[in-house]
């Protein structure tokens, strides 16, 4: 789960996002039961509506599957289809602001590709 | 669709104030409604017509489909909490929550006693001995208690410390779970209560300036800076809410009309600095437009 919502971003794809990372991370495993939307809305203090569109959405993505008066559970290869889609965003998201800021301060592609090297194995 | 609120055309003018000008809007069952604008915008008023406190002077007022004055029908499942609620002198605190109880069909009293509890109220002292903070619980806990297939909320919370207020935020979103009922809740505090809202409504100077899905006005907007020459290349043809310039530089911002993420990452290659706007910052945007659109017409006309 995590922290409080951003104010600046629609509020249901907050609340795919933290289900996806929980898939992600094996926080939340294939065949398990996923939090309802009524467990969700008072975690985040969020309008139960809006909890129920970020699940549904997950549900359209075929992340998560409901079994009829039980609840919502994440589908077998849920985590593969979340680690696709965070994958194409990752270029969007990180790379191309990477290359901007890099850019901006005159630090070369080498350079750049050599910092990336020590980082990784740093980390 | 079966609609708690419909208004068409609701005005009501003073001798010479117009203080709710030609509003239409739609309250859908078992939603929770912000109704935002700043002081003297016509929150009350409209809150008042709505519970037949005060006459429409002109438009159609439709409360579960009927005309709510003195309509029993419709006044017990309207349950109206305003900030200067006034109570009989000598009652107490239970005094006033077995009126309550008597006035609201759906009145859960075993909730009500546990909101009593939560909010540390004495249900012995005399109403005109309560801090202003208690006076301020007791509504809530009506509200509430209530049930009220519409309940109205005209800032309830003056005086309330922050754990108090974070108390009626998470007591209204775990009780609407499961009894849901139309919630309109008047607010300043959008950043507080924002995420509770399903839908909300902007008043203006008696005008209706917005009336949307809170999740699709998050994100609406956003600010860039830079130079100004930059900055005002980037935002010719969009759909400017504000512009701040100190010295050279301009922070200027815009709509996003067209696609979430095309203009942000458009005015990051022009190397400006992209920002989020809040939604509150979004609504203060929007009454200040409609600030400047109102005096450039009075200009056009003199």
């Amino acid at each position: 789960m995590g922290p409080a919502m951003d104010d600046t971003r629609p509020i249901f794809l907050q609340i795919a996002e933290r289900i996806e990372d929980d898939i992600i991370e094996g926080t939340l495993e294939e065949e398990a039961q996923a939090p309802s939307t009524t467990q969700i809305a008072a975690f985040y203090h969020i309008n139960p509506a809006t909890a129920a569109k970020g699940v549904n959405l997950l549900v359209d993505e075929g992340i998560l599957y409901k079994k009829r008066g039980i609840g919502m559970f994440v589908a077998t290869g849920a985590r593969q289809i979340a680690l696709t889609k965070r994958k194409e965003q990752f270029y969007e998201q990180y790379i191309v602001s990477l290359i901007r800021e890099a850019n901006r301060l005159g630090i070369t592609t080498e350079q750049l590709s050599d910092m990336i090297k020590k980082g990784a194995v740093q980390q | 669709m079966t609609y708690a609120v419909e208004v068409i055309g609701l005005t009501k003018t003073y001798s010479d104030v117009t203080a709710v000008d030609n509003v239409s809007f739609k309250l859908e069952a078992d939603k929770i409604y912000g109704l935002l604008g700043s002081n003297g915008a016509g929150k009350t008023t409209i809150m008042h017509m709505l519970t037949a406190q005060q006459f429409e002077t002109s438009g159609t007022l439709r409360v579960f489909g009927e005309h709510p004055y003195e309509n029993n029908h419709v006044l017990p499942q309207v349950c109206f909490i305003k900030e200067s609620q006034k109570y009989p002198d000598n009652y107490n605190v239970r005094d006033v929550l077995a009126i309550a109880a008597e006035l609201y069909p759906n009145w859960d009293q075993s909730f009500a006693m546990s909101l009593v509890e939560a909010f540390q109220l004495p249900l012995k002292r005399n109403m005109k001995k309560l801090s202003r903070g208690m006076l301020s619980s007791v509504g809530i806990l009506i509200g509430l208690a209530s049930r009220a297939p519409l309940t109205i909320f005209d800032e309830p919370y003056l005086g309330l410390d922050a754990e108090k207020r974070q108390l009626f935020y998470d007591r209204l979103l775990e009780d609407y779970a499961e009894h849901p009922r139309t919630i309109l809740l008047s607010t300043h505090l959008i950043d507080e209560v924002g995420t509770m809202l399903e839908h909300v409504l902007l008043i203006h100077r008696g005008r209706l300036l917005l009336d949307e899905e809170t999740d699709s006005l998050r994100g609406r907007a956003f600010s860039v800076s830079g130079p100004a020459a930059v900055v005002d290349r980037f935002t010719a043809g969009r759909t400017i809410i504000d512009r701040q310039q100190l010295g050279g530089l301009v922070t200027a911002s815009i709509l996003n009309d067209a696609g979430a993420a095309s203009g942000q990452s458009e005015a990051e290659s022009l190397g400006l600095t992209v920002a989020p706007v809040s939604l509150q910052q979004l609504t203060v945007y929007y009454t200040r437009l409609h600030n400047r659109d109102a005096s450039s017409n009075k200009g056009a006309e003199q």
